[in-house]
């Protein structure tokens, strides 16, 4: 059985190719691990979303259960879960990240 | 709230015997921490899988008591 919740982030990973779940905003991101997230995927130059959990309570408790995952930010692509900032990090490093985005054929910005 | 490293190490060798656990207090308050873990039980697994089993070994602690955690996982040579 998945809850409202569980439906309205289905529909936002489904919605965007690339989506962060983030506390605050990629302009003023509300803590270090969303920042370095935020800065990989702009080094990327890829098209992405971002939920700012903050402003939400349902999603900022509900992602955590959705993805199996105790923190934020955590990264989706084309409605998978790739990570937090550390594997985001881990994979930007060995250029893994890059080569999903463009397997998975992520718009650049 | 504040966490001891070897609390973080302990509950990480309990739940992955073989662990080699490497913690670094990173801002020295008992509050951010970047732990290195290599264990066997990773061999095979995504990265995803990997740090999934260290946050299982903390129990529930991620997140919440313990807010910054930055993670690597690694596989023996």
């Amino acid at each position: 059985m998945s809850s409202p919740t569980d439906t309205r982030i289905a529909e936002i990973v489904n919605a965007n190719d690339v989506v962060l779940f983030m506390k605050g905003t990629p302009l003023f991101p509300q803590c270090g691990f969303s920042s370095k997230a935020v800065a990989i995927l702009e080094h990327l130059g890829v098209e992405y979303a971002t939920v700012d959990v903050l402003q939400d309570m349902e999603i900022r408790q509900g992602i955590k259960a959705f993805s199996d995952w105790p923190t934020i930010p955590q990264l989706y692509v084309k409605g998978e879960f790739v990570g937090g900032s550390d594997i985001m990090m881990e994979m930007f490093q060995d250029g893994e990240l890059q080569q999903m985005m463009t397997e998975s054929g992520v718009t650049t910005a | 709230m504040a966490m001891p490293a070897a609390e973080i190490e302990g509950l990480i060798r309990a739940a992955l015997p073989d662990a080699q656990v490497e913690i670094t207090d990173l801002a020295g308050d008992g509050d951010h921490y970047a732990a290195r873990v290599v264990s066997a039980a990773f061999v095979g697994l995504p990265r995803v899988k990997q740090h999934k089993l260290v946050y299982e070994a903390l129990g529930g602690r991620m997140g919440g008591e313990l807010h910054a955690l930055q993670l690597t996982t690694a596989v023996p040579n």
